[in-house]
């Protein structure tokens, strides 16, 4: 049909290609946790009893309501990519934005818990952990090196959901003219993408030539769907390193 | 040749910005291969400088021209910018960029904006490092490999370095993703992996090296600037730490590294040799397959680096094993070109006089690495001239050979023009000469027991030091007049053929330079990289 035909929707963009450069760049992410866990395990076994005590002075509740938090917000960034899918910008909308308060939760949690280590003198290189074993002083090493640099990763994550949630909300819906076109060829009124034809102009659509104006959630349909699912593969990346540091960190003790 | 049917080239292409900024901000492949081409030379044009102050303190015992102070910072730097700014990221950054999309018949990388962006992390990266240099307690005294405990302790400039290092590694790592991703992707019709030419599979092999170890690296690096900046503990005996386990953070990735340096050479090597003796490549799939073998392998062996340094006898034996594997893979390629070279009409014109050389000076590299890979002579070996001698045979007469030979091969391609053949046939007598004097010399040291990276030295060895230190006076003049040379073919402009030396593959039947998508038509692949094409006189393709 040459409305189809004539409809802007040329795109070169490569999704699969996206998606297989973003999991090769989780990859790298899991070897950069990687070396830390190496650490961990290799101290561990050094040092059991030492890390043993020393996990137990973990706020396990707070690590709990934390994994919950983080367990919730990736539910909640897959709804978004659905709903963004089914073309729904408002559900996709609420949806992230829940997952962004999430993860400023879990930073917020995560504050309080540090700043109540400092304030009992556990922090890198302090009087109170030098006095204490070996073994404490790497675990809470380790402890402030993978919550520090998990945490890190989170704030990257938000400011990622941050800006995709500024597109799904704010990127106006495009609208092209196209035309003048055949009346006869006006059958079309929806098409699968969900865009809409209407026609504009004086005349009815039974007069011979009319414009038609293309109105569609094209970027948010193809490219921002992609784009979405991406950041969506970061913030599960974050998740997933968090599910093991809470056991490697607050349950094993 | 230009002709009024040509499209425009990519140097001549106007795009959206003008001058230095359509180079800069361009996103097309081919101009960020040049980027990289001139930033490197450049660091690579430091890094040489260094080396030459280097061997003029060595050539007298005591204080030459520098002080001790000054002298490890020099050598430490040398290292820096030749390893992280020069050799790791040299061939593919710059001939990857520019050929990979053309011998995949491609028009661009699979993401170019992200492509621009490496170049940009990568001159961050550059700058932070040598911003070290300035600022501060002065230029890093530690060593490249950062050794702890006395990369914490060093009041040098530490921070900043390992900090250049870090980000440089970002641009490795996107690199690595977009190359991946590239010839998974964007591969021409017909170019099946088995169709694709041997510096494709090289660059495929290393890409997922930079993928896989680079950050690795990342985290080793950002542990030494925690423990500089906030004292953690974990690489310091004193809060009970241990420096052990950052040799083996480092060289897990530092060995792969080494074949991140290594394997693209041998790829150009494995496009140059069947051009010039005129016949298919063979053993193309075992070529192919041993380039993922030593990637994979390389992954494994990193204690060899630490024989010494107190790990178990079953760790060091295991070690060891894994290291001699290595040289399988290796001897398959070696093997296969010289195969190769069989019975072929060998046409000695310059780039396949940088390929011999590569595989003489390369192989002598390969044959001291088994001395250095086994432990009993390693342990006599260690930490010595022996390794220097080893490590720059390996890097500078491979990497480097190779990186001069890819020039060579693909300057009429790149720009369009040809050089001054003779010249080269000139640089090269003293490069070779000049090669061999500063750097065996090294090995015959290392063996009497002269430790690296001493200031100083007993005047047994000054003999060996001045032949040394006088052959990289004669290097440095055979670089010199190569680079003039490769200068003045911009002033002769003796225009080159789209093909000037016959070769088979996919960068060949495009215009010299070629337009800026690559091709006027994506090309449909029938037959093997190396193959002649079907013509009726039997030639090669024009």
């Amino acid at each position: 049909m040459s409305v189809q035909a004539a409809s802007p929707a040329t795109h070169h963009k490569d999704h699969t290609g996206a998606r297989i450069g973003m999991w090769l760049f989780l990859f790298t992410e899991i070897l950069l946790f990687g070396g830390l866990f190496l650490l961990y395990s290799v101290y561990r076994s050094t040092f059991p009893e030492d890390f043993h005590y020393a996990a137990t002075h973990l706020d396990t509740l707070v690590g709990t309501a934390n994994t919950l938090i983080l367990l919730t917000s990736s539910l909640t960034v897959v709804l978004a990519i659905a709903a963004l899918r089914r073309n729904n910008r408002k559900l996709c909308t609420i949806m992230l934005s829940v997952t962004i308060l999430a993860g400023l939760l879990f930073m917020v949690n995560k504050y309080f818990e540090w700043h109540h280590k400092f304030d009992i003198g556990l922090y890198p290189n302090s009087k109170e952990l030098l006095r204490r074993a070996p073994g404490e002083n790497l675990f809470y090493g380790l402890y402030f090196a993978m919550t520090g640099i998990h945490a890190l990763h989170v704030i990257i994550g938000l400011g990622v959901l941050s800006v995709m949630l500024w597109i799904v909300a704010h990127k106006p819906k495009k609208t092209i003219t196209v035309g003048p076109l055949q009346s006869d060829r006006l059958s079309l009124v929806e098409d699968q993408r969900g865009a809409v034809w209407t026609h504009e102009g004086e005349g009815e659509i039974a007069e011979a030539v009319v414009t038609l104006v293309y109105k569609s959630n094209e970027e948010i349909n193809d490219d921002t769907w992609s784009k979405l699912e991406n950041s969506g593969l970061y913030w599960h990346l974050v998740d997933v390193i968090w599910i093991f540091l809470f056991p490697l960190l607050y349950l094993i003790t | 040749m230009s002709n009024t049917a040509d499209p425009v080239s990519y140097l001549d292409y106007q795009g959206r910005h003008k001058g230095i900024l359509g180079w800069i901000l361009s996103t097309d492949h081919k101009r960020i291969g040049i980027l990289y081409m001139i930033s490197m030379l450049s660091f690579f044009g430091v890094g040489v400088i260094l080396g030459l102050l280097m061997r003029i303190e060595l050539l007298m015992p005591g204080m030459t021209i520098v002080t001790p102070r000054v002298y490890n910072s020099l050598f430490t730097l040398h290292g820096m910018i030749m390893i992280f700014l020069f050799i790791i990221p040299g061939l593919p950054a710059v001939f990857g960029n520019f050929f990979l999309p053309l011998q995949i018949g491609a028009e661009d990388v699979a993401f170019p904006r992200l492509n621009l962006a490496s170049w940009w992390i990568y001159m961050l990266g550059a700058a932070v490092a040598l911003t070290s240099l300035f600022v501060g307690g002065g230029a890093p005294d530690t060593g490249w490999t950062f050794y702890v405990p006395y990369s914490v302790r060093s009041g040098t400039n530490v921070t900043l370095a390992v900090t250049g290092a870090f980000i440089l590694g970002f641009s490795s790592i996107l690199t690595g993703i977009n190359f991946i991703t590239t010839i998974h992707r964007l591969r021409a019709p017909g170019m099946s992996f088995t169709r694709m030419p041997l510096f494709v599979w090289t660059l495929y092999s290393t890409a997922w090296i930079q993928i896989l170890a680079t950050p690795v690296l990342a985290i080793t690096l950002l542990l030494v600037i925690a423990e500089r900046t906030l004292g953690l503990g974990l690489f310091d005996p004193a809060k009970g730490g241990d420096p052990i386990l950052y040799q083996h953070l480092f060289w897990i990735y530092s060995h792969p590294a080494v074949y991140i340096m290594i394997l693209p050479g041998m790829g150009v090597v494995s496009e140059i040799i069947p051009t010039f003796a005129r016949k298919d490549i063979f053993g193309y799939k075992a070529i192919a397959i041993s380039s993922l073998l030593i990637a994979f392998v390389g992954y494994l062996v990193w204690g060899h680096h630490m024989f010494t340094s107190g790990i178990s006898d079953t760790a060091r034996w295991i070690f060891s094993l894994l290291t001699f594997l290595v040289a399988i893979p290796s001897g398959i390629k070696i093997f296969n070109w010289v195969a190769t070279l069989y019975k072929g009409s060998i046409d000695l014109r310059p780039p396949f006089l940088f390929t011999l050389t590569f595989i003489f000076l390369f192989s002598i590299g390969g044959l001291t690495g088994l001395v250095t890979g086994a432990l009993a002579t390693d342990v006599h070996v260690h930490d010595t001239y022996f390794v220097v001698g080893h490590f720059h045979y390996v890097m500078f007469g491979g990497t480097g050979m190779a990186f001069l030979a890819a020039l060579l091969y693909w300057w009429p391609k790149m720009f369009g023009i040809m050089y001054n053949e003779k010249w080269i046939w000139r640089s090269w007598a003293f490069i070779f000469v000049g090669f061999n004097m500063l750097y065996f010399p090294m090995l015959i040291q290392g063996w009497m027991g002269h430790p690296r990276r001493y200031y100083d030295y007993v005047p047994r060895f000054h003999a060996t030091h001045i032949v040394a230190t006088v052959g990289s006076w004669v290097l440095v003049t055979g670089l010199l007049i190569f680079a003039i040379t490769l200068f003045r073919s911009f002033k002769s402009r003796v225009p080159a053929p789209s093909n000037p030396w016959g070769g088979r593959t996919l960068e060949w039947t495009t215009t010299s330079p070629p337009p800026l998508l690559n091709f006027t038509q994506i090309p449909t692949v029938t037959r093997g990289p190396y193959e002649p094409a079907p013509t009726p006189t039997g030639g090669e393709t024009s």
